[in-house]
């Protein structure tokens, strides 16, 4: 699977920047980074780029390349939680909604179209108000905003394989329906699921640098993409560096997984790929 | 039954649906709406001038009558008072809403006078080197956050020719149309180049795939010129996606860009939504989240009844 991803050249590209970000992210949240990313220095205040500071310094003198690494660590912590559990819920809803069908599926349903007549960043306010600002709360906010979008997902597809000969023969042999749920629906499964888990997780990116930048997501002083770009507003003029390598940095992030999804959907659904190119 | 009509019967039950979930979720935000709203100084009030405000605010009710009485109100187009402003919740609503109208609009007329041409002229040099670069800067285009390109944009603007935008005091257009204008141009085309990208990407999408049928194929072995053929027999096909995007894009739009609005200091409907957010005001959370989600649901209904409308081969049923 790999290599094939490796032979598309937007897979390539796409992975390989993945690649160099998970390791920053290991990296930040390990805090194996060139400086101590919350020591301040009052010394070296909004020093530019430097061989010293390879990104320069913030207005408490801490160290923006050190700071982006541990920003990295905590953005990817917060969409790979909020999707694995988007995807968990959205799959076992979804999965559940077109097996039993009749009053479980319309409940289900009608409470997903509730959670997606809202636009997606209202939802995440809403969530985050009442549970307190917190890298958390952003995991919680975006895991619920996506959910329903795994739930249709999967129940799309789940409703037609449902009918298909292969699950009557699985039933015929006295399969469990457990056992077709996880085995034969769930395997047919993968290729939408791996391809929306991959957007979304750029999509996550984005939302958390969003909302951490409304001041609603990691609080200081923890680095967070959205934070360094919210902090580099009133500075922008006088130290530049502040506002775009956080800048290129989100920007890359989601580069990455846009591409490996769009490489993921050309490879695993060529009927997607005549429509959404 | 019909999808139009089956869609229209769900409506009102995720309508009630979306109520019920906005009035329990604002009040399960921690925080007394007093305290909030008259901050530090509720401190001073006496216990039965608490009471008196908690009644007046229908503070004094469990939720089922709070439910009940503000659900009644909102159905004869009563949406409570604010807590915050004491003005009914409406008049904030429709105060801020018209800035949000045109800030979506003028910035989807810069994403599809930018987008769709662009997506057309990379579908028709398919791999060469234009179409090339046009996806790579759509790429980037959609992987860029908003209010990043916005705040690149008031950079650009400071530090390349010394001016800022306009911010702090908002004209609305019907005072002062040119410099409304000036105030919302930045905003709008920072929200118009962002979703111009995706509007590339599939527009030309389609257009490659429309450009591959046979009626296409027919058109050109009459003899019809290029152009021709590309505007008039291909172009009206792709374009049912690019209005699908757009309705979908236009429905957000109208929430409120809340972090637009707050780079450019715009008070817009997301600023109203995350200000009463934070003041704890029920009534107006409530009321401008509700009319929020009806706004995106009908945009929405109507995007998906115009889809069917535009092509008919489209069957919806199985939603």
């Amino acid at each position: 699977m790999l290599r094939t991803i490796f032979k598309h050249p937007s897979g390539r590209i796409g992975l390989t920047i993945i690649g160099i970000f998970v390791l920053a992210a290991l990296l930040g949240k390990l805090g194996i980074t060139p400086h101590d990313p919350l020591m301040q220095d009052r010394l070296a205040r909004l020093q530019g780029p430097s061989a010293q500071h390879l990104f320069g310094t913030d207005l408490f003198g801490r160290d923006v390349f050190s700071r982006l690494m541990m920003g990295i660590g905590q953005s990817f912590v917060v969409a790979f939680f909020s999707v694995a559990a988007a995807s968990l819920f959205g799959t076992v809803l979804g999965l559940t909604a077109a097996w039993f069908g009749g009053f479980w599926d319309g409940t289900v349903m009608r409470l997903m179209d509730v959670l997606l007549a809202f636009p997606a960043i209202l939802l995440a306010l809403l969530i985050i108000a009442i549970f307190g600002p917190s890298g958390w709360t952003s995991v919680l906010a975006i895991a619920i905003v996506y959910t329903p979008i795994f739930t249709r997902v999967v129940r799309g597809p789940a409703l037609s394989l449902k009918t298909r000969d292969f699950v009557d023969a699985a039933r015929t042999f006295g399969s469990g329906r457990g056992y077709i749920m996880t085995r034969h629906l769930m395997l047919n499964l993968v290729a939408p699921l791996s391809v929306q888990i991959t957007l979304a997780l750029a999509w996550a990116l984005l939302t958390e640098a969003g909302l951490s930048f409304l001041g609603l997501g990691t609080q200081p002083p923890y680095a967070s993409l959205g934070l360094m770009l919210a902090d580099a507003r009133n500075l922008m003029e006088m130290a530049p560096w502040l506002l775009f390598f956080p800048a290129a940095t989100v920007m890359f992030a989601v580069l990455g997984f846009n591409l490996l999804g769009d490489a993921m959907r050309d490879i695993l659904d060529p009927k997607t790929r005549r429509a959404l190119g | 039954m019909g999808y139009a009509i089956r869609r229209l019967l769900v409506f009102p039950v995720v309508m009630f649906g979306v109520s019920v979930f906005v009035f329990v979720a604002v009040r399960l935000v921690p925080g007394d709406a007093i305290i909030a709203m008259l901050g530090t100084e509720s401190g001073l009030l006496t216990p039965d001038q608490r009471a008196a405000l908690a009644a007046y605010f229908g503070l004094d009710q469990n939720w089922f009558v709070q439910f009940w009485r503000w659900f009644s109100h909102v159905l004869q187009g009563d949406f409570g008072t604010s807590t915050t402003y004491g003005k009914p919740v409406l008049e904030i609503i429709l105060n801020s809403f018209p800035l949000t109208l045109e800030l979506a609009l003028l910035s989807m007329l810069i994403a599809l006078a930018i987008g769709l041409p662009a997506g057309v002229f990379a579908a028709t040099r398919k791999d060469k080197p234009a179409d090339l670069i046009l996806r790579i800067v759509a790429m980037i285009g959609q992987s860029t956050p908003g209010f990043v390109v916005g705040l690149l944009a008031i950079f650009v603007l400071s530090v390349g020719f010394g001016v800022l935008p306009e911010m702090g005091s908002f004209v609305p257009i019907t005072e002062d149309p040119l410099r409304n204008l000036g105030q919302l141009i930045l905003p709008a085309l920072t929200l118009g180049t962002a979703f111009a990208a995706a509007v590339i990407r599939i527009s030309r999408a389609a257009m490659l795939d429309i450009l591959s049928e046979d009626y296409v194929r027919t058109a050109r072995s009459k003899g019809l010129s290029d152009r021709k053929v590309i505007w008039r027999h291909a172009l009206p096909n792709a374009l049912i996606p690019v209005v699908t995007l757009s309705g979908v894009e236009f429905g957000y739009l109208l929430g409120g860009a809340v972090l637009i609005e707050q780079i450019f200091a715009l008070p817009g409907l997301g600023r109203v939504v995350l200000d009463a957010i934070q003041q704890r005001d029920y009534a107006l959370v409530q009321g401008s989240v509700l009319f929020v989600a009806f706004n995106f649901m009908v945009v929405n209904l109507l995007v998906d009844l115009a889809y069917s409308a535009l092509d008919p081969r489209i069957r919806l049923d199985k939603g």
